[in-house]
């Protein structure tokens, strides 16, 4: 799937696919990103914890710029996605598969209709050829052949969310974005979604970004964890990611909000929450 | 005490003044982003041809569906214009003049104002909703994710539509109104038919026609920029949809109204340049 006809240079390849610098995002007065900095190299897989609003899918989406950030800036292979004319960021975006949280599919369309909306829009393939790759996407993730004429209306929330993840793989792109690709799946399900990420990185050596709080998932494909903590929850002056490192040393790690996500424990929130129940007892 | 009340109507006249700062000052970026957005349309209008796909459905859904409902409202409109001038003619004994009064009136405002309204209320806010909807469920945002501009794909196609059938659509109703009219006037009222087509032809000309036309053009403009912008800017949840779609309504009935009357200066302006001696009804 390159587009360019010149074999990339050793100093593209090295350098970083995305470098975010200092980014910040606040919607109205609302803080929902601050001075985030991160560098992704090409064929890492990095997962991204967090509780439930700390703004992962902010950043996701903040790294296509489908959100623009109120400061700092998002470079992707090098390019500053600001300065980017609407065409070329438009050419920029085909690189990327973006799974969202919602599955986000188009509702006047069938699923088939909407797998194969990418090969439609940017390639010429001919109809057979593009019959055949939806096919064997479909199949990846575990959906029949009848399901393809079926509107999204008509499917349950997990096959949704699978249609969605067989879309964004269609073009083959070099970054995938996963939001949640496997909340809301049964155990089943959610480990063949796992084994699909694995095997779609062993294949074509994608970078990807995986939102996620399934530890399964992390365990399984992550090559580096990062944690994001909301604004609120900040003592001032901290970063905003909390951890930045291997799955390994998730479990080692000396800070108690790490551990405990991880484990899966309420901590002090039980207490806050028994406190404020008490006071509207 | 008396500090106290100055102070009171003190900050009483700064809210006055923050709140109609803070109206203007949205109002104001309210028609920056709407011509900005109509500015990225007409981007992407000359930058890249829109797909055959994409435009046929919506040229059916704007113009095929529409015919019905703007024939009917032509007709009626002609046979109530008859029915409304006809008394007051009369009294005159000028009843044949009646060819002329319904057809001008059919072809310089009511066809192409009631054309447009009728579309404002059946396509217009059918599509904010439509695309507020794909805001809200971030079907927007996974167009551009894919690499496929949203304006491109969605906007131009319905910019497209409305600007290139507004015009049939306006014949239509100006044609089911001559006929309702001719109808009403001649086979009901009993006026005169040769007189009644004598005078239709003698004071109602291609300028009339045209100018209803060119009018009714920028109608279509200012209707699927407005309907459009709404649904991109909707706001979350099923209220954000609604309100999309009325104001998308709204605006463009306010739009229609007040396009109407600078056009109608303008063209007389432009017209009156052309021809000085124009012809009169009297
Ligand atoms: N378009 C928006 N307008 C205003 N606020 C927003 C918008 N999108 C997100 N937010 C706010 O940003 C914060 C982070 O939202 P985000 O969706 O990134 O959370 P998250 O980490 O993905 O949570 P979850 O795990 O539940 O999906 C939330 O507090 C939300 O209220
Ligand atoms: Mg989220």
């Amino acid at each position: 799937m390159m587009m360019n006809a010149l074999p990339p240079t050793q100093e593209q390849l090295d350098r970083p696919l995305i470098q975010v610098h200092d980014l910040s995002v606040r919607f109205g007065q609302q803080e929902v990103l601050r001075n985030i900095n991160l560098s992704i190299p090409r064929g890492q897989s990095m997962v991204v914890i967090g509780e439930s609003g700390c703004g992962k899918t902010v950043l996701l989406k903040t790294l296509i710029r489908l959100i623009a950030p109120t400061r700092g800036s998002v470079h992707f292979d090098g390019q500053d996605l600001a300065k980017l004319s609407e065409k070329e960021l438009t050419s920029q975006r085909i690189r990327c598969g973006y799974v969202f949280q919602n599955a986000a599919l188009f509702d006047s369309m069938t699923v088939g209709q909407n797998v194969s909306f990418p090969l439609r829009q940017h390639t010429n393939m001919s109809d057979r050829e593009i019959l055949e790759r939806v096919r064997a996407r479909l199949a990846e993730v575990g959906l029949p052949d009848s399901a393809m004429k079926k509107k999204p209306a008509e499917l349950s929330g997990g096959m949704r969310k699978r249609v969605g993840l067989a879309r964004a793989l269609i073009m083959e792109p070099e970054l995938i974005l996963y939001d949640e690709p496997t909340t809301g799946l049964d155990p089943i399900m959610s480990d063949v979604i796992n084994e699909l990420m694995m095997r779609t990185r062993r294949h074509y050596s994608v970078t990807s970004i995986i939102v996620s709080h399934d530890m399964r998932t992390v365990r399984r494909v992550a090559d580096r964890v990062v944690m994001i903590c909301p604004v609120p929850r900040l003592q001032p002056g901290e970063p905003q990611m909390i951890f930045d490192g291997p799955p390994s040393e998730l479990e080692r790690c000396a800070d108690r909000r790490v551990a405990q996500f991880v484990r899966g424990e309420a901590g002090e929130r039980l207490m806050e929450l028994r406190g404020s129940a008490a006071i509207s007892a | 005490m008396e500090a106290n009340r100055s102070g009171r109507l003190r900050d009483s006249l700064h809210d006055w003044v923050g709140d109609w700062g803070g109206v203007t000052i949205d109002a104001f970026s309210a028609i920056g982003d709407m011509a900005l957005f109509a500015w990225s349309t007409l981007y992407w209008l000359v930058s890249r041809r829109p797909r055959r796909g994409t435009l046929l459905p919506i040229l059916y859904q704007v113009g095929v569906l529409s015919l019905p409902v703007v024939a009917l409202t032509g007709t009626f409109i002609g046979m109530v214009l008859a029915v409304q001038s006809f008394f007051q003619f009369q009294q005159l004994r000028m009843e044949t003049r009646l060819g002329a009064v319904i057809n001008m009136t059919l072809a310089r405002e009511l066809g192409p104002v009631l054309a447009a309204t009728m579309l404002a209320g059946r396509v217009g806010s059918a599509m904010a909703a439509e695309l507020g909807t794909m805001r809200v469920t971030e079907q927007i945002d996974a167009l551009s994710s894919m690499g496929t501009n949203p304006i491109h794909y969605l906007v131009v196609p319905r910019f497209l539509a409305f600007v290139m059938l507004i015009p049939a659509l306006t014949v239509m109703a100006v044609f089911m109104g001559v006929v309702g009219g001719y109808f009403y006037s001649v086979v009901i009222l009993g006026i005169d038919k040769h007189h009644y087509l004598y005078n239709t032809r003698e004071f109602v000309g291609s300028w009339d026609l045209f100018y209803g036309l060119a009018k009714s053009v920028f109608f279509g403009i200012a209707m699927a920029i407005v309907s459009c912008y709404q649904g991109f800017n909707c706001t979350a949840g099923a209220e954000g949809v609604g309100k999309a779609a009325t104001a998308a309504f709204v605006h463009s009935f306010v739009l229609i109204l007040l396009l109407d009357l600078m056009l109608g200066i303008s063209l007389d302006a432009v017209y009156f340049a052309l021809w000085p001696e124009g012809s009169s009804l009297f």
